[in-house]
């Protein structure tokens, strides 16, 4: 069975939503059609492209090629996730943090999952490979920006707090524990209530996307569930090695918080 | 020697800007510091507890700080800051172990005071219960920064009382801040300046 093909008028029917979207808005003086244009060509032309780049990756086959993709994308979801941050650790350091948290925890998943579990072959077959690692890493990139977002927001705010209990002879850890928890919970919220939604609130993405394409309904769910307990793992240890860097880098060697080692984004 | 500074400034850059401090005390022995606002007298005493980066060097019964864990450091050069950070919700929750009822009772803090919730204190019962906490701990070195600010005046006498039999029984060295030249002299007669451009040896008065 094959999808049904999509012609490019097809897609013009469904930009003449969007279109009359922005003229309602126009009409109600909302301001925001601007966006809107650029949002939704720069989401058309950004598709386009990765579609090209997938068919020619696909065509290929290659592994270095393969590698250098995954490679682009990880240092995007790298740049993301500093970019989030409200009080970024200043450097190359802050961006280090979250790249090496992300890279280190998608990169042994990602090859796991390829190598040991769907193993097709070649086990790099970049019809799994991609796109397995383009979901792992955007919801660790979610979860690591947030993690890492809410151990330096807290960490700022609560100088005295934590440095109340240095002052009275405990470690670094010790005096970060509470909120190296906080931060970790905050980073897998998102995913818990993927958890929680899946199947029932939303229908995920890649399971309609295989029903869409013919694939029997048990099968797509049996790929919906290992990409789920995959990304679980993903965001709970990339979060974890995200915590543990940061906290680190907010002290010294002497265990002395340096908050003057954040930065602030406006 | 108990406790000796040797030229401790703030760190280059960083903005701290005192004429670098050198002082030497004996166990029991109590020093008073003062300077106009702003010139870095709690800086100073952060760089003492090695809670911030600082030059020159500290030392405690001829070790140098930089030869001590930083957390037994700040075990035995106990710094007590002029706004104390509480980060559980019960007093008794910050104590490593309970203060001894004599020193409730001297600073005139009800006992049940330790299982309050430490939003319920008042500034000066904060003040008080954060000078006990780090008592307990037995620190040879005592940092105080300016540790009657929130005081009336009868509290303010025992609370200086109780320093005072601290360091004379543990044999423990004090340092204190205070903008109060009355305080100081109730604290004993050894008086050290912190200035911007030039350091007075500490003098007696």
């Amino acid at each position: 069975m094959n999808i049904e093909s999509l012609s490019a008028i097809d897609l013009g029917l469904a930009a003449l939503l969007v279109v009359a979207l922005g003229v309602v808005q126009f009409l109600m003086g909302l301001g925001l059609q601007r966006s809107l244009v650029i949002g939704t060509v720069r989401m058309t032309l950004q598709l386009l492209l990765v579609g090209l780049v997938l068919k020619a990756l696909f065509a290929s086959a290659n592994l270095a090629w393969i590698g250098l993709m995954a490679l682009v994308m990880l240092a995007l979801a790298g740049y993301e996730v500093s970019a989030r941050q409200k009080r970024p650790i200043k450097g190359w350091r802050g961006y280090l943090i979250g790249l090496l948290s992300m890279g280190v925890t998608a990169a042994i998943i990602t090859l796991l999952a390829l190598i040991v579990i769907i193993s097709p072959q070649p086990w790099y077959t970049p019809q799994y490979a991609i796109p397995l690692l383009g979901m792992i890493l955007g919801n660790t990139m979610t979860g690591i920006g947030l993690a890492l977002n809410h151990l330096t927001q807290t960490a700022w705010a609560n100088r005295s707090r934590i440095e109340a209990r240095l002052l009275l002879g405990q470690t670094a850890t010790q005096a970060m524990a509470d909120l190296r928890t906080e931060a970790l919970r905050a980073g897998l919220i998102p995913t818990l209530n993927m958890l929680a939604a899946a199947g029932l609130i939303s229908l995920p993405g890649m399971m309609t996307g295989q029903i869409l394409a013919g694939a029997p309904p048990m099968e797509a769910v049996r790929y919906q569930i290992l990409i789920m307990l995959l990304i679980t793992a993903a965001t709970g240890f990339g979060s974890l090695l995200a915590v543990h860097l940061g906290a680190r880098r907010l002290f010294d060697d002497r265990q002395r918080l340096r908050l003057e080692r954040l930065g602030q984004r406006s | 020697m108990l406790f000796e500074a040797r030229n401790v400034a703030g760190e280059p850059g960083s903005g701290v800007r005192y004429h670098p401090v050198s002082l030497q005390l004996e166990a029991g022995e109590i020093l008073t510091i003062y300077g106009q606002s702003g010139i870095g007298k709690s800086q100073f005493l952060r760089a003492l507890a090695d809670l911030t980066p600082h030059t020159g060097d500290v030392l405690l019964e001829g070790i140098s700080q930089t030869k001590i864990r930083p957390e037994h450091w700040r075990k035995q050069v106990g710094y007590v800051p002029a706004e104390s950070g509480w980060w559980a919700d019960v007093v008794a929750q910050h104590f490593s172990e309970p203060p001894p009822k004599a020193w409730l009772s001297s600073l005139s803090l009800p006992p049940e005071l330790l299982d309050a919730s430490v939003e319920r204190l008042s500034t000066g019962e904060r003040q008080r219960l954060a000078l006990l906490r780090a008592l307990v701990l037995h620190p040879k070195v005592l940092l105080l920064d300016e540790p009657t600010a929130n005081l009336d005046q009868r509290n303010a006498q025992k609370l200086i009382e109780l320093v005072k039999t601290y360091a004379q029984t543990e044999q423990a060295a004090v340092i204190w801040v205070s903008h109060d030249a009355d305080e100081r002299a109730l604290l004993g007669n050894r008086s050290l300046e912190i200035r911007a451009e030039t350091t007075h040896q500490a003098h007696h008065s």
